[in-house]
């Protein structure tokens, strides 16, 4: 049975080579859509206690908009685009044409903020899927825009049934001017790590 | 604000008057709050799963709603509690994100507010107020002197329960 604990630097780093590909992917995708540049920052691969796992993002309370996938095929698990709100404003504002980015999201933001996901995720699963070989499929978007211990407790649930840590593989990608950051976060299965592991050749 | 203690994903703690407890952020997670309101003690417990009878890594005893409320239990009797004056309040249990044709994991939320229920009446504590299910997260506020639970949320207002 597969274990946080067992994991061993190599397996970290090239969980973190995973989240480089992915992202850059999706950053590139996100440059295109929005016609601005996007830096990306080296992923990290964070194994969290349950306490430390909503303070990543600001805090417990922080109103953040997730963007959530079930990840099905030779792997399953989940992925979480994740933006705090003054960012979906203002990316939804990008796309939308509007000068002022400052107003409450309606439905038709809510609806283009799924769309963002999807094709960000979808790029982050292509590259990993050509990467490693593996035949990886992603559901329809769901959205939930609210705090962010809130959003943050779906995938720590996940692990809470293996583990008492969470790893999360996290990218963030952030636009030139820095009005827009996001969040990548790739949530396998516990029985998938071996696969993606094994996919990529290190691990027995 | 010393007064406010709180308490993490997957953690329980007892006060004593004037102490407060919170736990912030409730998702599908559920905060369970046994009161003694004479002695103004009052314990939370956040649960993340329902039973841990069904997991093998199960030594984190406040990750589950059985051992967490047995555990609050005990401990508020340790405090001077009386058990025939324990009673509780539940919040949470939210699904936060819905896909067509639910699977399991989505509906834990669920799945602990009813685990939740079932133990609290097998221990016959009675459940005398609860918020729980919808979709949306829940910050609490366990008041030991009135055994009133705050629950805030954003965009669903505040409520006393």
């Amino acid at each position: 049975m597969f274990n946080v604990d067992d994991l061993n630097n190599m397996h970290l780093d090239v969980l973190r080579e995973v989240g480089n590909i992915g992202a850059g992917n999706a950053a590139t995708a996100l440059a295109k859509m929005i016609d601005k540049k996007i830096d990306m920052e080296v992923p990290t691969v964070k194994i969290l206690d349950y306490s430390d796992v909503a303070g990543i993002l600001g805090g417990e309370e922080s109103v953040v908009a997730g963007i959530y996938f079930n990840v099905s095929g030779d792997i399953t698990g989940n992925i979480m685009f994740l933006l705090d709100v003054k960012s979906s404003k203002m990316l939804t504002g990008m796309l939308m044409g509007r000068e002022d980015c400052s107003k409450e999201l309606d439905e038709m933001d809510r609806s283009a903020l799924q769309e963002i996901g999807n094709i960000l995720s979808g790029s982050y699963i292509s590259s990993l899927s050509t990467l490693t070989g593996l035949n990886i499929s992603l559901s329809i978007p769901s959205l939930c825009i609210d705090m962010a211990g809130a959003i943050l407790s779906v995938p720590a649930i996940q692990f809470g049934y293996v583990s008492d840590k969470v790893l999360l593989i996290e990218t963030k990608l952030r636009e030139g001017d820095d009005l827009v950051k996001a969040n990548f976060f790739l949530i396998p299965n516990a029985e998938s790590y071996s696969t993606l592991l094994n996919a990529l050749g290190v691990y027995d | 604000m010393q007064n406010i203690i709180k308490v993490g994903m997957a953690d329980l703690k007892i006060v004593r008057f004037p102490q407060i407890l919170t736990t912030l952020g409730l998702g599908s997670c559920v905060g369970i709050a046994l009161y003694d309101q004479k002695e103004k003690i009052a314990g939370l417990a956040h649960i993340m799963l329902p039973d841990s009878k069904q997991i093998k890594n199960n030594t984190n005893k406040a990750k589950f709603a059985d051992t967490a409320i047995e555990i609050l239990l005990e401990e508020l009797l340790k405090a001077g509690g009386s058990r025939n004056r324990i009673v509780a309040k539940i919040a949470g249990g939210a699904q936060m994100f819905s896909f067509g044709g639910n699977s399991d994991v989505m509906k834990i939320g669920y799945r602990n507010v009813i685990a939740t229920k079932e133990i609290l009446d097998g221990l016959k504590i009675p459940l005398i107020a609860e918020d729980t299910g919808g979709n949306h997260g829940r910050t609490i506020e366990v008041y030991t002197d009135t055994s009133m639970l705050l629950v805030k949320t954003i965009g669903y207002g505040i409520k006393e329960i």
